[in-house]
């Protein structure tokens, strides 16, 4: 019987009734009293010299309130790179200025280089246009090749060049996998690019700053997936503004898939025009604008060899990558090519020896950092791929060589070759799910079907793991990191009994609202509503790294955990005063505290009363009232892992793909809401199908954006799609979080590219054709269809 | 500036706009009614679906003077009389068709014409009809179980 509330239940989401009735509030549905509103003049051309910023007419036009330019921001710090990556020589990364508004050079279009304030927009925009810019353009660094190549124009004229850093994982293993290479029976190799994709939240970035002089207050309102993260880049190295001194408030926020992580020049640019011009200043992005600000996602090229023996074992791997850094380093840029992609290159498998190496590259585009998987997608994809290709290859069947080569359910916790021990697993669990779903054995006849309509149909299947739960402070301080990942929470009982929790995650569609106070009324025993969620205002939160990573439950949700077992704790002490009992006697179930072989009881509601009205108290040996907080610090990452299957057919005429069945079986631990769960899969499959169908970013070789709005980048639409399968009930509970939950955000977006194009390469195997670079866009398909075999 | 005058929601309205100023602004800015959302600028996202005089519109493609004298209804003014989820709504909800919500009242709005023209549409029809909303969230998988569900309740 599936529960109908607590842990395990699928709770309908409490936050839908204000999204459903127009309530929400979102960032832009703010307008602070007498605000002014702000339009930043962007770079048309990716690099070029800034010679001039003349604002004197734009000044005059009506309305306006102020002008601010790179000269306003050169004393200020640029915007910080939170993870240092050493290369493979011990030397530390080559790390650029980013500068808030630009200063002597644009280096990507959509650089701002001027920012207007003016009492409305339209006036703003206005004035904007009488701004007169001169620039000398210089040529742009696009391709990521031909900015390592010697003699290359340089992003930075203060860097040696444009490699950010040269990394290589584990570099102790090099000389051994190049050794096992040369030995091996077989070896599969495939080049192939992951193509750049705009993480597109539907709420485009909003931020308004509130400056009160006369008390030297600020506040930001932003569209952020960590206020306090903000606050402190913001605060600590942007803007030297203590963080007593400023109020990050991120309230409804609509979608992030890691692009609201990062801290935004507009951040600190309306923080400070508001006191510059004395009024709260609002700035909202226009999607055009998102497209060139916001930080992309993906854009590896990369080469990648398996080495087998003749049964198909895996001996050795070895990958190649370039990863396009873009002009700028955004805030976790540096670490998503490297610990987040690197350590993740043994998958679900055994291989004894791998290498992995990232060239890190500057180029005049949009700076690129995390987006849904970030790192773990680029992982899955080049591993997911070359199996599949090594399996037609060797003649043997794509799954059985996958199922020869798992790590064997007895082998946990394992040890990888890159780094990482993974805590539990079942790899061959979730693939045996993922075959009950799916009826593979009916394939052949649906095949004959297609070909009967002229059609090419085709299987592909993947399997994926990931590394969520960021991360062990100390081990990610030790890789580089700028910053603790720990999480916090604090549970406040109020004196009648009901909860507020304030916590360090926050919720961009994720439903805290719902799943954690399912978590906390099912410790307590007492109603869901009577638990309230309270997250994305520094005023209100405890310190917080906030959500990304798939990290909330694990670590967001261990943080609560902990906090509300120190208030049983402490409310057990309560209660044994409260019925002249032993503690070690008292027992609490069902949010009734009783002793053990009487029939003494309390109910919650009244130990939560006596902490606040404390008449009859132990007051020589606890302290009044009831709230405690914690701040949890994982362990180690979580790994969930599953196996996805897709089922396409294609149409040789036209080239056009369609997906027609896509199922996937995840790991994800224990769940608390599967309804919820089920959500997040369907969505990271639809961006994870985006990207291998749909989505691609391109510039020219000029730099110019050319996929810079929702007409030229082909966003997932209904129609797109088929309805997806899927399966979470083949389950390991991550052994070292108290709840054994591991997170289920990125992994749709992770497994499903490598399903949908095996599936594709197969329905094509015949026509000769071995690989196509994402998206899978009916003219790729049609070509490659006609120039192989 | 202009005056322009319409219904919104069952209340008359009014206000000063400029020629320039779009329906969603004016819905937004000057009534407050901060639901209708903005995705894009290039009429591609359909988070502003509004109904103007019945028929679905996306509120970033027409002027607030061209709705001089409509009747327009927004995702404000979809609830019961007594404040309750309408179908729609509570098939959103009971079916997880929504996350973050910024694309849900553009949906629900759309979903409500779907149902008003075919109140018993296919899979592929309810698909095909969604083309103008773009959901970044949910895949669209529970969006579509939403709106069967909401076509089987009426
Ligand atoms: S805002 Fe109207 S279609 Fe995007
Ligand atoms: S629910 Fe977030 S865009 Fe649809």
């Amino acid at each position: 019987m599936p529960k109908d509330s607590g842990i395990g239940a699928s709770s309908k989401r409490r936050e839908d009734v204000r999204f459903l009735t127009g309530k929400g509030k979102y960032t832009d549905d703010m307008n602070v009293e007498g605000q002014a509103h702000c339009y930043i003049l962007r770079s048309d051309v990716a690099h070029g010299t800034l010679d001039s910023v003349d604002t004197s007419a734009a000044a005059d036009m009506p309305g306006v309130r102020g002008i601010l330019t790179g000269e306003d921001f050169v004393e200020v710090g640029g915007l910080p790179c939170g993870w240092q990556v050493t290369d493979r020589f011990g030397e530390p990364m080559q790390e650029p200025k980013h500068p808030v508004i630009a200063h002597g050079k644009v280096r990507h279009v959509g650089d701002p280089i001027a920012v207007v304030v003016a009492d409305t927009l339209a006036e703003a925009r206005d004035a904007a246009e009488a701004i007169d810019v001169s620039i000398t353009e210089l040529s742009a660094v696009v391709d990521m090749a031909a900015a390592l190549a010697d003699g290359a124009t340089k992003v930075h004229d203060d860097l040696t060049n444009n490699l950010c850093y040269d990394w290589g994982f584990v570099e102790e293993n090099k000389d051994a996998v190049d050794e096992a290479i040369k030995g091996a029976h077989h070896v599969t190799t495939l080049e192939l690019v992951n193509n750049r994709l705009v993480a597109n939240p539907m709420e485009p970035r909003v931020a308004i700053g509130d400056y009160d002089a006369s008390t030297n207050d600020h506040t930001l309102y932003t569209t952020s997936q960590n206020p306090h993260v903000i606050r402190l880049l913001m605060g600590a190295f942007v803007l030297g503004i203590p963080e007593h001194k400023l109020r990050v408030v991120a309230p409804d926020v609509g979608g992030g898939f890691g692009s609201k992580i990062y801290h935004y020049a507009e951040e600190a640019i309306v923080t400070v025009a508001s006191k510059q011009f004395g009024c709260p200043v609002k700035w909202t992005s226009s999607r055009s604008e998102a497209f060139m600000s916001d930080a992309q996602g993906r854009d590896h090229v990369t080469k990648i060899e398996l080495a087998m023996d003749e049964n198909g074992k895996f001996l050795a791997l070895r990958t190649d990558t370039m990863a396009n850094m873009g002009a700028y380093l955004s805030t976790f840029s540096t670490c998503v090519p490297t610990w987040l992609h690197g350590t993740l290159m043994a998958g679900n498998y055994t291989t004894p020896l791998i290498y992995c190496n990232v060239k890190a590259v500057f180029t005049n585009t949009v700076p690129v950092d995390a987006y849904r998987g970030a790192g773990r997608p680029e992982a899955t994809f080049q591993l997911e791929r070359v199996i599949d290709m090594a399996a037609r290859e060797m003649g043997i069947d794509p799954i059985e060589l996958r199922m020869r080569n798992f790590v064997q359910p007895d082998q946990f916790p394992y040890q990888t070759p890159v780094a990482v021990v993974y805590d539990t697993g079942n790899y061959q669990g979730t693939m045996a799910k993922l075959l009950e779903v799916v009826d593979r054995d009916g394939f052949a006849a649906r095949k004959a079907a297609s070909a009967a309509n002229g059609k090419l149909r085709g299987f592909g299947v993947a399997s994926y793991i990931e590394a969520c739960g960021i991360a062990p402070s100390s081990l990610v301080g030790a890789l580089g990191a700028r910053a603790g990942l720990y999480e916090s929470a604090t549970v406040r009982v109020n004196a009648t009994g009901s909860i507020s929790v304030m916590t360090g995650s926050h919720s961009h569609g994720q439903g805290h609202e719902t799943t954690f106070a399912q978590v906390v009324s099912d410790m307590l025993g007492i109603e869901e509503n009577a638990v309230e969620i309270v997250h994305g205002d520094t005023a209100k939160i405890p310190f917080g790294m906030g959500t990304y990573g798939s990290r909330s439950l694990a670590v967001g949700g261990s943080a609560m955990v902990k906090a509300t077992e120190k208030i049983i704790k402490k409310a057990t002490k309560i209660a044994a005063h409260l019925m002249e009992a032993a503690e070690v006697d008292v027992e609490f179930k069902d949010g009734q505290f009783s002793v053990a072989g009487t029939d003494k009881s309390v109910a919650w509601g009244e130990v939560c009363l006596a902490a606040y009205v404390p008449h009859n108290y132990p007051l020589e040996e606890i302290e009044p009232g009831l709230e405690e907080s914690a701040f949890y610090d994982p362990a180690n990452f979580t790994y969930p892992a599953g196996a996805y299957a897709c089922e396409v057919e294609v149409d040789p005429d036209t080239g056009k793909v369609e997906i027609c069945s896509f199922a996937a079986a995840d790991d994800f631990g224990n769940v608390i809401n599967p309804m919820i769960v089920e959500g997040q899969v369907h969505g990271g499959l639809a961006q994870g199908l985006g990207q291998a169908l749909l989505e691609n970013t391109v510039y020219d070789e000029n730099g110019q954006l050319l996929t810079g709005s929702f007409m030229d980048y082909a966003m997932p639409r209904a129609d797109d799609l088929p309805s997806f399968e899927v399966d979470h009930s083949s389950l390991t509970p991550c052994t070292h979080n108290p709840l054994g939950v591991k997170g289920c955000g990125e992994a749709g977006a992770i497994g499903s590219p490598p399903a949908l194009v095996n599936a594709v390469i197969d329905a094509l195997a015949d026509k000769g054709v071995v690989h196509i670079d994402m998206p899978l866009s009916p003219s790729r398909v049609w070509a490659a269809m006609n120039q192989a075999g | 500036m202009a005056q322009v005058s319409m219904t919104v929601n069952g209340k008359a309205v009014s206000g000063e706009v400029e020629g320039r100023t779009l329906l969603v602004q004016f819905l937004r800015d000057q009534l407050r009614l901060t639901g209708t959302h903005v995705g894009c600028d290039t009429g591609q996202c359909g988070a502003c679906v509004v109904h103007v005089d019945g028929e679905a519109v996306k509120a970033c493609n027409m002027f607030a003077g061209e709705a001089d004298g409509a009747e327009v209804t927004t995702i404000e003014g979809m609830a019961n009389a007594d404040g309750s989820l309408g179908t729609i709504q509570q098939a959103f909800q009971d079916h997880h068709g929504l996350q973050c919500g910024f694309c849900t009242p553009g949906m629900v709005m759309s979903a409500a014409a779907l149902l008003k023209d075919n109140p018993n549409p296919s899979e592929a029809e309810i698909r095909e009809y969604l083309e103008g909303n773009i959901c970044r969230c949910t895949g669209y998988h529970n969006i579509v179980k939403a709106i069967q569900a909401a076509s089987d309740a009426q």
